[in-house]
Parts: structure tokens; C-alpha cells; sequence
């Protein structure tokens, strides 16, 4: 049994930071705008459309590739934000945000199933298949790399937050978005460059989860958005620390799981979650609670 | 938050003379007449599917929106209600060798399982509100699908197919037809009654403020769960009837998101909260979407389209045809009858957009004088 448990938890741990960083680019938005950007599991899966493109029409390296996608991921960020989000006033726009990212999701998942269609596609470098050993079993090189890189990204995100002065307009809008106009925050455009990275994290989740799984189509979003939602809920809407240990809970829950039962594991996932609702309706690290809201 | 839909019965009662009603129910009458006659004059097998259709989700859009448009509980998940009504059909039939007709006899059965899912998920899913709410709802709608796929007796991916009706294929689709007419009509006649009731005052008490809500009396548990059931009933119970006509179930069609969503922009795009609103927004976009479909064999294209219908909507239409076009006339009789009104009102409009969305929410609660919102509407970009 042991030998099935310890690569469970590792494959937990590394494959959990990836899971870490998109969740930290939806957290991040919440936090800010006060939206839930459900259009972030598609955008994970644009991301990895764009490594492929990039590694296999124009032969650019996985990692290197990623000095295009995640400006490019920013500036569609951008682009989402002006068009769609800043329009929505009124009492309504929280549930009216949701529906319109649930639209820009339709929407882009269709574009992309009409680009690439149904197929999965996976994403090819001579690291991929290459493994080492470490204490009895193996572990791919892809994984390591990719839970270095989400951890540089997070580190990236947390240095901007707490050590620049975006980072703190960035922070007061987060505590009270009025009170941060006030002392003369642009809170818009605040909001529009929290909008850009909390995509622009996306290029990197996306790559890095093509990377991983295995595989992708653009049905996988829907995956993808079901896990994030439930890792940031259960962190507790906000919290960027809560996100990161929820991402790794829930990966190396849901690994551990397989080794029992593939079919059932990510039935446990959603059901962990209903359960830390059901007694803790904050989430794990919640900032404020709900019910007050 | 819809003017018409906070106006309270009483004021209604008072305002309001009988002739409009007198109005409303004649043309409700003359719908009904005409949706009666529909399959007599198109008798194309195509055409009556298209009439179905919309039935079916005239039902489940006004079911959607007796939950989420009176209580302002957005649910995302109620193609867990669909699938369940579905399945035990599905399941029934087989188990008990029902064949032919004899299947109708489980929709009953459809809509108390429904019912009786409704209740552990209202009680879990209730506990949080706004967005974790939401986002419970997909939760559980997941968790719904995957068991859909992995327990033995759904039959798994493969799903269970349903006995065969030998009926003549010309009227085929009549009593399927008039079963779904039968069901919008008492869904909206159930709407109608519970926006009137006190039960619908307490749930529109609840969109409102629930703490407010809460102090005054209202047990809110209470009146959102109750409304779940009801709404979960009506959806099982179309879910059933779907079964039947579609001839099988399976995991991603019973459980299907496009299905949540599609509520959600019915609701949104009549006007959420209103009685006729979902019912008019599925009339409208249920043979729309229908007719991409068939009009663009391109499924993606028609995915993409209507993405961007819905995006389009949200956007310009933010609260509704029924809504919007109530105001505009609301707007455009005040107008004529005093303009001083409206001028003051339009500058008063102006105030709210600046403060936190929270903080002009329970300002709409107990009547605001319709003009006002109107006056606000002009503000922004329709």
C-alpha cells in the first residue's frame, strides 16, 4: 500500500501547485471585483491551445513559449474586462458578472472547438515522458518543473500584492473598494490590471496542465472550472493562502482517493467540499463570513 | 431589482383596475387557444417538435424562476432536478416492465423524486448565499453527473433507452404536446398564484434583504426550501415527460450545463422575477436556438451564438424584455401626465449608481415609485 500512497501524495503536492496558481488568478479576481470569473477554467484550456500552437507550428520550447502566452492571456484579460465586466452596474451585477463570464466561456469554448475540434491534444518536449527516481519511485521531470514554475508565479503574484504600491491599491480595493476611491484609488483601473494577471495566470496554468494530464480538448474546461471553484470556496473566497493550501488538499485528496477507486475520486472532491460547507459556510480560511455578506 | 416585481398585491389590488386584469387573463386565454390549435394547423412532425420544445421550457424556465427569480437564489444546478425526474422514469420503466402508455403513469413518480432531491440539497446548498450559493449548485450538479456515470443502475455511459411507443408517427408528437401545454399552464398559473400569496411576499422578502426579512418574521429556511420543492416538482416532472420523448437517458444529457444555463438566460431575458417573463424568454429563444441549430449544422457555431446572444442580453437587457418595456411605458405615462416628476426623479436616479450595490438594494424594497428606477435606466447604456 505504501508504495501507492507516497506517489499519490507527491503527484498531490506538485500537480496541487498548478492547481494552486489558476486558483490564485480566480481568488485574486473575486477579491477585487467581487465577480467569480467562471470563464477561468476555458481560459486555462485557450492557454494550453496556445502553447500548442506555439510548440508545434513555430517549434517554440514549453517554457520559453510562455514569454509570449502570458502577455498575450494578460492583454485578453484586458480585453474581457472592457468589454464585459466594467459595462455591468446596478444591484444585479454580481449574478449578472457570473452569466456574462459563463457566456464569454460558451463562447470561446466554442470558437475553440471549431479551431482545434474534439480531439485531444496533448503537449510534446523531450522533458515530458523523462522521470527520476526518489526514494523507491519515479517521478516525472514535467511535474517538478511545472510546480517550480506555478511556485515562482505565486511567489510573483504575492511580491506584487505585499511589496508594491499596486499591490497595495490593489489590497485596500480588496478590503473596501469604496473607501480605496476615496483616498484616490483608481479602482478601475485597479480593477482591470487585477483582471489581466488573474488571466495572464492562466497561460501558465494552461501549458502546465496540458503538460500533465495527459491531454485536452475544450470540454475540459468544464473539469477544470468544477475543481477550481470548489478549491476556492473551500479556501474561502479571497483568501490567496486559503487557495493555496485548498489547491493541495484537494489534489492529494483526490489522488489519494484514485488509488482506491479512479471513477469515485473526483465524486469525493465536490463532496469534501459540500462537507466544509455544510459545517464551516466561510470555507476553511474565509475572510469574512457569508451569511454577514 | 424589477419595479413591477416589488410592487406588493395589496397595492396592486388598490392601483390597479379590474379591466387590466380582465386584459391580461383574455390574452392569456387567446395564447392558450392558440397554442391548442398550434399541432392542428402545423401538423408537420417538425413543427410540433419545435412547439414541444418551447412547452417543455416554458415550464422549466417558469419552475427556474418560481426559486431563483423570486427568492434571488441564482441556481445553476437544476438539471440535477431534470435528470432525477429523467432517471426514474427511466429506471421505472424498466425495473417494473412498464411498456407504452403505461410509462406516463411514473411522472407522478418523476416529480416526488425531484421533490424529495430537492430537499438534502436545499438544505446544504441554502446554508450560503450570492456567489458561494452558485457555486454550490455546479457543485452538486457535478457530483449528480459523475454518479450518473459511475453507479450500475443508471446504466453508466451508456445510459437505458426508452420502451418504444407504437403510435402512428403522423400524431406521434400531439399527446406529448399537449401533456407539455397542460404542465406550462399550471406552472404558470402556480407562478402567478405564488407571487400573489403571501408565501411569494416573503420570498421576494427574502431577495429583498434576508436579514430584514428575518427580523420581521419570515423563517427563511423555511420559505427557500419551500420554494426549491415546488420549483424541483414542476422540473422533475418535465424532465419525465423530455425522457419519454427523447427515448433515452444518458449522464451528459440528463445532467447537461448548457440546460442550467439556458434557464438562467430564459429568466434574465424575459425578466427574472416576473410571472410571464421566463415563460415569454423561452417562447422566444428555445425555437431561436432551435433553428441555429438546424439553419447552422456547424454546432459551434451555434454554441458561439449563443454565447453571444446571452452575452448581448446581459448587456443591454439587464433586466428583461417584460421589465424594461414596463418601464418604458410606466416612463412614458408619468411623462404625460406630470413632467415635473420625472425631471426631479431623473436627477435623483443619478445618485445610486456610485454607492455599493448592497446598499441600493433593500432601497428598492416596499414600492419604490416606479419613475425612479425608470429615471436610472436612462442613465445607463440600453
Amino acid at each position: 500500500m505504501a508504495h501507492q500512497i507516497y506517489p499519490a501524495i507527491a503527484d498531490g503536492i506538485l500537480g496541487g501547485g498548478v492547481y494552486a496558481l489558476m486558483a490564485v488568478g480566480l481568488t485574486l479576481i473575486f477579491g477585487v471585483l467581487d465577480i467569480i470569473n467562471v470563464a477561468q477554467g476555458i481560459l486555462v484550456i485557450v492557454g494550453g491551445y496556445l502553447s500548442y500552437v506555439l510548440s508545434v507550428h513555430l517549434h517554440i520550447d514549453l517554457f520559453l513559449g510562455l514569454l509570449i502566452t502570458i502577455p498575450a492571456m494578460f492583454v485578453l484579460g484586458l480585453v474581457i474586462h472592457t468589454a464585459v465586466i466594467r459595462p455591468l452596474r446596478g444591484s444585479e451585477r454580481t449574478s449578472m458578472s457570473l452569466l456574462a463570464c459563463f457566456a464569454v466561456a460558451i463562447i470561446l469554448e466554442g470558437a475553440l472547438y471549431w479551431i482545434f475540434g474534439p480531439n485531444v491534444v496533448t503537449l510534446k518536449a523531450s522533458y515530458i515522458n523523462s522521470s527520476f527516481a526518489l526514494g523507491g519511485f519515479y517521478i516525472n521531470d514535467i511535474y517538478v518543473y511545472c510546480f517550480i514554475l506555478a511556485l515562482a508565479l505565486v511567489a510573483a503574484i504575492y511580491l506584487l500584492l505585499y511589496r508594491s504600491r499596486f499591490g497595495r491599491g490593489v489590497r485596500a480595493t480588496m478590503q473596501d473598494a469604496t473607501a480605496a476611491r476615496l483616498i484616490g484609488i483608481d479602482v478601475n483601473r485597479v480593477a482591470a490590471i487585477t483582471f489581466g494577471i488573474g488571466v495572464a495566470v492562466t497561460a501558465a496554468g494552461g501549458m502546465a496542465y496540458g503538460a500533465t494530464s495527459g491531454g485536452f480538448n475544450p470540454n475540459s474546461g468544464y473539469d477544470l472550472i468544477s475543481r477550481l471553484l470548489a478549491i476556492i470556496i473551500l479556501g474561502g473566497l479571497g483568501s490567496i493562502g486559503g487557495a493555496l493550501v485548498a489547491a493541495v488538499f484537494m489534489i492529494t485528496v483526490e489522488s489519494l482517493v484514485d488509488i482506491w477507486s479512479p471513477n469515485w475520486a473526483i465524486v469525493v472532491f465536490y463532496a469534501a467540499l459540500v462537507i466544509v460547507l455544510t459545517v464551516r459556510p466561510s470555507g476553511l480560511f474565509g475572510r469574512k463570513a457569508v451569511r454577514a455578506q | 431589482m424589477t419595479s413591477s416585481a416589488v410592487r406588493s398585491p395589496a397595492h396592486r389590488a388598490a392601483g390597479a383596475p379590474g379591466h387590466r386584469t380582465l386584459l391580461t387573463s383574455a390574452g392569456l386565454v387567446v395564447l392558450l387557444a392558440v397554442f391548442a390549435i398550434f399541432p392542428l394547423v402545423y401538423s408537420n412532425p417538425l413543427a410540433t417538435t419545435y412547439g414541444f420544445d418551447a412547452l417543455i421550457f416554458i415550464a422549466a424556465a417558469s419552475a427556474w424562476n418560481i426559486f431563483s427569480g423570486y427568492s434571488g437564489y441564482l441556481s445553476l444546478g437544476h438539471a440535477v432536478f431534470f435528470g432525477s425526474g429523467m432517471y426514474t422514469v427511466a429506471i421505472g420503466a424498466q425495473d417494473w416492465h412498464l411498456t407504452g402508455d403505461a410509462v406516463f403513469a411514473l411522472l407522478p413518480l418523476a416529480a416526488v423524486v425531484a421533490a424529495a432531491v430537492a430537499v438534502p440539497v436545499g438544505l446544504v446548498a441554502l446554508r450560503v448565499r450570492r456567489h458561494t450559493f452558485v457555486v454550490i449548485t455546479i457543485a452538486i450538479f457535478f457530483i449528480f453527473q459523475l454518479m450518473a456515470f459511475n453507479f450500475s443502475f443508471t446504466g453508466g455511459t451508456s445510459g437505458i433507452d426508452a420502451p418504444i411507443l407504437n403510435w402512428a408517427p403522423g400524431t406521434y408528437n400531439d399527446p406529448f404536446y399537449y401533456l407539455a401545454m397542460v404542465i406550462a399552464a399550471v406552472t404558470l398559473a402556480l407562478s402567478w398564484l405564488i407571487r400573489r400569496s403571501r408565501f411569494g411576499l416573503h420570498l421576494r422578502a427574502i431577495r429583498d434583504d434576508e436579514d430584514r426579512a428575518r427580523s420581521l418574521g419570515v423563517h427563511p429556511m423555511r420559505v427557500k426550501l419551500g420554494a426549491l420543492v415546488v420549483s424541483a416538482l414542476i422540473t422533475g416532472l418535465v424532465g419525465g415527460l423530455w425522457y419519454y420523448f427523447i427515448g433515452a437517458v444518458h449522464p451528459q444529457s440528463a445532467f447537461d450545463p448548457l440546460f442550467d444555463l439556458q434557464l438562467a438566460l430564459m429568466g434574465f431575458f424575459g425578466g427574472l422575477g416576473t410571472v410571464f417573463g421566463p415563460a415569454l424568454g423561452a417562447l422566444i429563444l428555445e425555437p431561436v436556438q432551435q433553428w441555429l441549430t438546424v439553419q447552422f449544422t456547424n454546432d459551434y457555431l451555434s454554441e458561439i451564438l449563443l454565447g453571444a446572444v446571452f452575452l448581448l442580453v446581459i448587456l443591454f437587457l439587464p433586466r428583461g424584455v417584460i421589465p424594461t418595456l414596463g418601464e418604458r411605458i410606466t416612463a412614458w405615462r408619468s411623462r404625460a401626465r406630470d413632467r415635473s416628476v420625472s425631471e426631479t426623479t431623473a436627477d435623483g436616479g443619478a445618485a445610486p449608481e456610485a454607492a455599493p450595490p448592497d446598499l441600493t438594494a433593500p432601497g428598492t424594497s416596499a414600492g419604490a415609485p416606479a419613475s425612479r428606477t425608470a429615471g436610472r435606466r436612462e442613465g445607463t447604456p440600453s
